[in-house]
């Protein structure tokens, strides 16, 4: 068994935009744009970025909900990019994914029982009441009771409902869970009790996390390592301590101190970036990043950065650190 | 420092629904004074977008009704005030920026047609002075090729920017006082950087009073200086800043800054509030937050506390607090 649960290797994916008379393909958005990265087995590692930046578009590429345009993506030593449809369904046993809300899209109609049991039936695992009983267990596992099994998704709240997107996730007993923005729309009271809840399903049932939002201080949490992603790409990817102690990418300090602290004393430096995100249709040659970055040389205008390791795993793209 | 702007008193706004009547506000009160930001957070559903519509009298009517208290504006009672007296006021003495700015820009003109409607409002320009006003205006809040997206149309626009126009039309009308209803909650950090910036200069150079609705602290550190915390339509603890972010009275206050992940630190374990907020309309008894408050007593459950001084310019609705 090797350390790494999941390694992505050189992940692209390209929409087409169509257009014209004729609607031909006229261009592409570089939604992911050539990002590789590695996922320890029980480690978390968080994506962050903003708004459009790709990260769900990586996190869906590695299950295959989205065919990747180029790149090679092994899960537990299988290179599942090679996968007929009918092995990728196999796989995704151990491979799920947990969604910011997860009944928007669900069968309003199903009660949570049904819901919960609907993985277990495609995947023709048990009989009819062995199925109903891990139904049972997993609501215990993640804080409701066998009294909800039979309500409805609209008489549930928001962190209830992320619960039960959770233990749907967890019901085939997967080896990696997918977690895209699995916080963003609760608030914080809630929000900790997921995150928590999170965490003691990891240690318990030894998971590894993709976990993916757009709040850093939530990603910093959570994770063993961040990985901070703009216009399509990984610019750095460290331990969450190393990035929040000692980030390199002008990126990455300007997106840390941005965020603002509960702390009226707080008084670090901004760096306030002018401007908004370029489009992924038409990115700035060179680093992507060139239009905003504080730093910007000739260099940067014209050439991209290679993605390496300047010391002890710690990653970035950037000329800065050239070596 | 006491030149009220606004003074909302023992206000009342509740729903009249098929599940009976809500309670949504419930006995609020909140003074912003002269070149103040005041805060108002708190978690989701209680009841901070009904307090600000029900300053510019747009709570929806039906269901929504201001069943008691008093809201003056500059010493004039709006409650009362009629409609064509409030359509002066929105958007000329009071301006209002929300969460998503699609609601309050009109998507047939173009920005320019906007911002130049409202600087004419206020002063005798030209169509063309108040064009280059408006371009004028589009630069001061950052806006790229203003020149060209003085021509365009508000679909035409990113979110921030979008953000930025409403923060121009404001800035253009002088308002005596700003309302913004989580005006950055929809966009990303680095962009609710530049439009954070933006209203403090607002603040600062004018002396524009905001009420500023968040359910973000770090936001509420970085802009306000007074904080009211609300919980199921209720007022439970107010005070300055720093005293509420620091040494908050309130176990709920407590709750929720504990609740939150730390940049500057790794914490093992986060804080966790048991249960969910109530279900609007339950019926209940003594404090609405004593189902979650870990250090209820018998009197917590059978008498609702009121909102008393506990030091300073600080006040707290808790039985504990005294
Ligand atoms: N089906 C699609 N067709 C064309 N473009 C798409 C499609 N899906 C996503 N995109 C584009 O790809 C880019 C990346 O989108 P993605 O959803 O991965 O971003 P994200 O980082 O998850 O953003 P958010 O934080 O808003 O969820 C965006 O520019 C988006 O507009
Ligand atoms: N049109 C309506 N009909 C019935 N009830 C309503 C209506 N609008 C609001 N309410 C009630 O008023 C309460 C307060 O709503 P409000 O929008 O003020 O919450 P909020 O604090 O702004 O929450 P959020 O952070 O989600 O914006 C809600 O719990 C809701 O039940
Ligand atoms: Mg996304
Ligand atoms: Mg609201």
């Amino acid at each position: 068994m090797t350390e790494e649960l999941l390694v992505v290797k050189n992940l692209k994916k390209y929409y087409p935009i169509t257009g014209g008379v004729l609607g031909g393909e006229v261009g592409v958005v570089k939604a992911v744009d050539d990002v590789s990265f590695a996922v320890k087995r029980g480690e978390t590692l968080g994506l962050v970025g903003e708004s459009g930046c790709g990260k769900s578009t990586t996190g869906r590429s590695l299950l295959r909900l989205i065919e990747p345009t180029a790149g090679e993506i092994t899960f537990d030593g299988v290179n599942v990019t090679a996968l007929s449809t009918d092995e990728m369904r196999k796989m995704r046993r151990d491979m799920q994914i947990v969604f910011q809300d997860p009944f928007a899209s669900l069968n309003p109609r199903h009660n949570i029982e049904k819901i919960l049991e609907e993985p277990l039936v495609v995947h023709k695992i048990g009989t009819s009441s062995e199925r109903k009983k891990r139904v049972q267990e997993m609501l215990e596992v993640v804080g409701l009771s066998s009294y909800h099994a039979r309500r409805y998704p609209h008489q549930f709240s928001g962190g209830q409902r992320q619960r039960i997107g959770i233990a749907r996730a967890l019901m085939l007993n997967p080896k990696l869970i997918v977690a895209d923005e699995p916080v963003s729309a609760l608030d914080v009271s809630i929000q900790s009790q997921v995150l928590n809840l999170m965490q003691d399903l990891q240690k318990e049932m030894g998971l590894t996390y993709l976990f993916i939002a757009h709040d850093l201080s939530v990603v910093r949490h959570i994770s063993d390592r961040v990985g901070v992603m703009y216009l399509g790409r990984i610019v750095e990817l460290t331990t969450s301590g190393q990035l929040y102690s000692n980030p390199l990418h002008p990126y990455t300090k300007a997106l840390l101190s941005a965020v603002p602290t509960p702390d009226p004393d707080d008084v670090r430096e901004r760096v306030i970036l002018q401007g908004d995100v370029p489009s992924p249709a038409n990115p700035p040659s060179g680093c992507t990043f060139h239009t905003r970055c504080p730093h910007v040389t000739e260099e940067c205008r014209s050439t991209r950065p290679a993605f390496q390791d300047v010391g002890d795993g710690h990653f970035v793209a950037c000329h800065l650190y050239k070596q | 420092m006491s030149d009220p702007v606004l003074q909302i008193e023992n206000l009342q706004t509740h729903f009249f629904t098929d599940r009976g009547q809500i309670p949504a506000v419930d006995g609020v009160t909140i003074t912003v004074n002269k070149g103040e930001v005041v805060g108002i957070v708190g978690e989701s559903g209680c009841g901070k977008s009904v307090t600000s519509l029900s300053v510019m009298k747009l709570v929806p009517n039906p269901p929504g009704k201001i069943v008691g208290g008093t809201i003056k504006f500059k010493g004039e009672d709006l409650v009362t005030a009629n409609e064509k007296r409030m359509r002066d006021i929105r958007g000329n003495e009071i301006a209002m920026i929300f969460q998503e700015p699609m609601t309050s820009l009109n998507p047939v003109f173009t920005i320019g047609n906007q911002i130049g409607e409202a600087i004419r409002l206020h002063t005798k320009a030209s169509k063309k002075q108040s064009r280059d006003r408006a371009i004028d205006m589009l630069k001061k809040v950052g806006i790229p090729r203003a020149e060209a997206i003085v021509d365009e149309y508000p679909h035409q626009l990113s979110g921030g920017m979008r953000q930025r126009v409403m923060i121009a039309m404001a800035m253009a009308c002088n308002p005596e006082l700003l309302i913004a209803d989580e005006p950055t909650t929809a966009l990303d950090v680095t962009i609710q950087a530049q439009i954070l910036d933006l209203m403090r200069q607002l603040n600062r150079e004018a002396q524009t009073a905001i009420l500023l609705i968040t359910h973000d602290l770090g936001v509420v550190a970085e802009m306000c200086h007074r904080v009211v915390v609300m919980y199921a339509g209720n007022v439970i603890e107010e005070g300055d800043v720093r005293t509420i972010l620091k040494k908050p009275k309130h176990p709920y206050t407590k709750g929720l800054l504990n609740s939150l992940p730390k940049l500057e630190e790794s914490q093992e374990r986060l804080y966790s509030i048991p249960g969910n907020v109530p279900i609007p309309g339950s019926l209940t008894v003594g404090c609405r937050f004593a189902p979650r408050c870990d250090q209820a007593t018998d009197l917590c459950r059978s008498e609702m506390p009121q909102l008393k001084a506990v030091g300073d310019n600080h006040f707290s609705r808790c039985w504990l607090s005294e």
